[in-house]
């Protein structure tokens, strides 16, 4: 494997009063440029610390990252984000907001009109071309996260790395917008990195699937390898016992290895319903 | 029914703009009821009260007042007008001759354009100042936590406690025959020092509470400090400086009057100075003139500031009013 991003004995830990607090540690990954991984694992594992130490905008307690034999030590274009909640300047249109990377990224490298053809090129790309003059507030949420992924296209990242950027999202619009980015993926060529909750997301768009264990002291618990052939259809997917075997395998980790919510008491469960439906009788 | 079913388009377009005229006339009448009801307890009041300068101005005492300086105003201007045609006309005939400006008694019309100007500059100046040291301040929590006991300290002190600090260090430090007369410059900056509080703690506020999304935006971009500043930190915090500038320009068009009655700088302030020490039986009804002015003028600065708020605020989920 040619080592593009190398993750190695990454651990971070915060300070608090009691003493510091072990958020990550020993984390260990090797990422080939143009692979989909996903990250996935149960809230506050620390999926958003690893994003956010490989983006630099946490800096690793221990370990490093190197990127093409380059260690990381603060946020740059070459890392894009996509963020969870977009993080569109509001007070810009669609195409402002594309452009305001565009200029800081390729000032003195383009010409104003190619920077202009860059910009159109990349709403185009999500499909957002038409509201190019629209406020961010004035678009559904499905197109924010379009525009948020042009934002984060138009820098040429060699890692985009993206924090559950569908999460907010109902499952028409997600399902499009994973479609888009397999597509965009397939087209460019670029390193994700992918968080996710969603077990069918990270199946359906990864080459790997990094599984992390509860924390504290969170780490890669395993690591699935996802051999389907590209490009990914969901719909023949759903019936593939290939498909449904690595599904199994995230969520018996999830489920049985690192549970966490403790499943409901079957007898009181049932004491309630049965109390509900007194209640419906007598509202009756 | 039937009308609806001869001419459907017409009835819709009714439909739409009638609420709206309904709401609109339904405020109006609002408005000149609570108004209605102001004048006639201010005159029921006024005819029962006596004082040393006789009866206290009713609406209607008020109102000829209003008119009085209106024709006063008139008649200096036309004054004016002829002391310039024959000063031109002496020019004329002897070009040594020298020039002067006319040197009348200013009316009440000349003190509210002197008023204006002082109130805006010393907001200008104001602003100029309490806008950047703001940003300065709300980025960067060490110079905050030295800036703000210091805020907290000044902010509160009247504009009656400044007045004589600042007349005298302005009569020191300023020649009496300067461009700017010395009134002017002791009330312009009395209303600065005293207005500039709210656009610098809201500038503070504004700029500290940029969302962490937009400052990792902004970190990811490598975006250097000035460019931080002007594309993300300030349009973030527009809306709160604009509520700022907008309690400010409200106190200092407050302490204008004061300070210009002490200043004795010749806008409103001084009229009403002027007739209280004056005395005459119409000095009242001319000081409720000038009251009702001084009102006016407030609120139709605040519905200008309003609307450039409305105007740059990016955020139009917020019912601004």
């Amino acid at each position: 494997m040619q080592k593009h991003l190398e993750l190695s004995q990454v651990g971070i830990s915060f300070p608090t009063p009691k003493g510091p607090f072990v958020a990550l540690q020993n984390v260990n990954l090797s990422i080939a440029k143009g692979e989909i991984i996903s990250l996935i694992g149960h809230s506050g594992c620390g999926k958003s610390t690893v994003l956010n130490i490989i983006a630099g905008l946490l800096k690793a307690t221990e370990g490093g990252v190197i990127l093409n034999h380059k260690e990381v030590n603060e946020p740059g274009p070459e890392r894009a984000v996509v963020f969870q909640h977009h993080s569109l300047l509001p007070w810009l249109s669609v195409y402002e907001n594309v452009a305001l990377a565009v200029r800081q990224v390729f000032a003195g490298k383009m010409t104003k009109s190619q920077m202009q053809d860059w910009i159109e090129h990349n709403l185009a790309l999500v499909q957002m071309s038409h509201a190019r003059d629209k406020k961010p507030a004035e678009i559904s949420g499905g197109m924010k996260q379009r525009v948020g992924i042009a934002r984060a296209l138009a820098m040429q990242p060699q890692v985009l790395l993206m924090d559950e950027p569908f999460g907010a999202l109902d499952a028409l619009t997600r399902a499009h917008l994973q479609d888009s980015v397999q597509q965009i993926q397939a087209e460019l060529g670029n390193t994700v990195i992918l968080i996710t909750h969603d077990v069918d997301e990270a199946v359906l768009l990864s080459d790997r699937i990094v599984m992390m264990t509860n924390g504290p002291a969170a780490t890669v618990g395993e690591v699935l390898q996802i051999d389907l052939p590209r490009p990914r259809d969901r719909l023949a997917l759903a019936d593939c016992p290939k498909y449904n075997h690595y599904r199994h395998q995230v969520l018996s980790f999830l489920y049985e290895k690192q549970r966490k919510v403790e499943p409901l008491p079957v007898a009181s469960a049932k004491a309630s319903q049965d109390k509900r439906l007194v209640k419906d009788e007598v509202r009756a | 029914m039937i009308i609806q079913l001869k001419n459907p388009m017409p009835s819709s377009a009714i439909a739409s703009w009638q609420p709206k005229l309904r709401e609109l006339l339904r405020q109006g009448s609002l408005t000149l009821a609570g108004l209605a009801i102001f004048v006639l307890c201010w005159a029921a009041l006024a005819e029962n009260l006596q004082t040393s300068l006789g009866q206290f101005p009713g609406p209607t005492a008020v109102a000829i007042q209003f008119k009085a300086l209106v024709a006063e105003h008139q008649t200096e201007k036309s004054r004016e007008e002829l002391f310039y045609q024959r000063q031109q006309e002496r020019l004329e005939k002897n070009p040594e001759a020298v020039s002067r400006p006319y040197s009348g008694r200013p009316t009440f019309f000349s003190q509210i354009q002197t008023s204006l100007q002082t109130v805006l500059s010393g907001f200008l100046l104001a602003s100029l100042f309490a806008i950047p040291a703001g940003v300065l301040i709300g980025l960067s929590p060490l110079s905050y936590s030295a800036a703000n006991p210091l805020i907290q300290l000044l902010k509160p002190i009247s504009p009656l406690a400044w007045l004589p600090l600042i007349t005298i260090v302005v009569s020191a430090s300023y020649p009496a025959d300067g461009l700017l007369s010395r009134s002017y410059l002791v009330s312009a900056l009395t209303v600065a020092l005293c207005s500039l509080w709210p656009t610098l703690i809201n500038t503070i506020v504004g700029v500290s509470q940029v969302p962490a999304d937009l400052q990792n935006v902004s970190k990811v971009l490598r975006l250097n400090w000035f460019r931080h500043v002007r594309a993300i930190v300030l349009p973030s915090a527009v809306p709160m400086i604009f509520t700022g500038l907008r309690l400010s320009l409200g106190i200092a068009w407050m302490v204008l009057i004061a300070a210009e009655m002490l200043a004795q700088n010749p806008g409103l302030g001084k009229f009403v100075w002027d007739e209280f020490q004056n005395g005459s039986s119409d000095s009242l009804a001319r000081i409720c003139v000038a009251v009702a002015v001084i009102g006016l003028i407030g609120l139709l600065l605040d519905r200008l500031m309003l609307s450039l708020q409305k105007a740059v605020s990016w955020d139009k989920s917020v019912q601004l009013r």
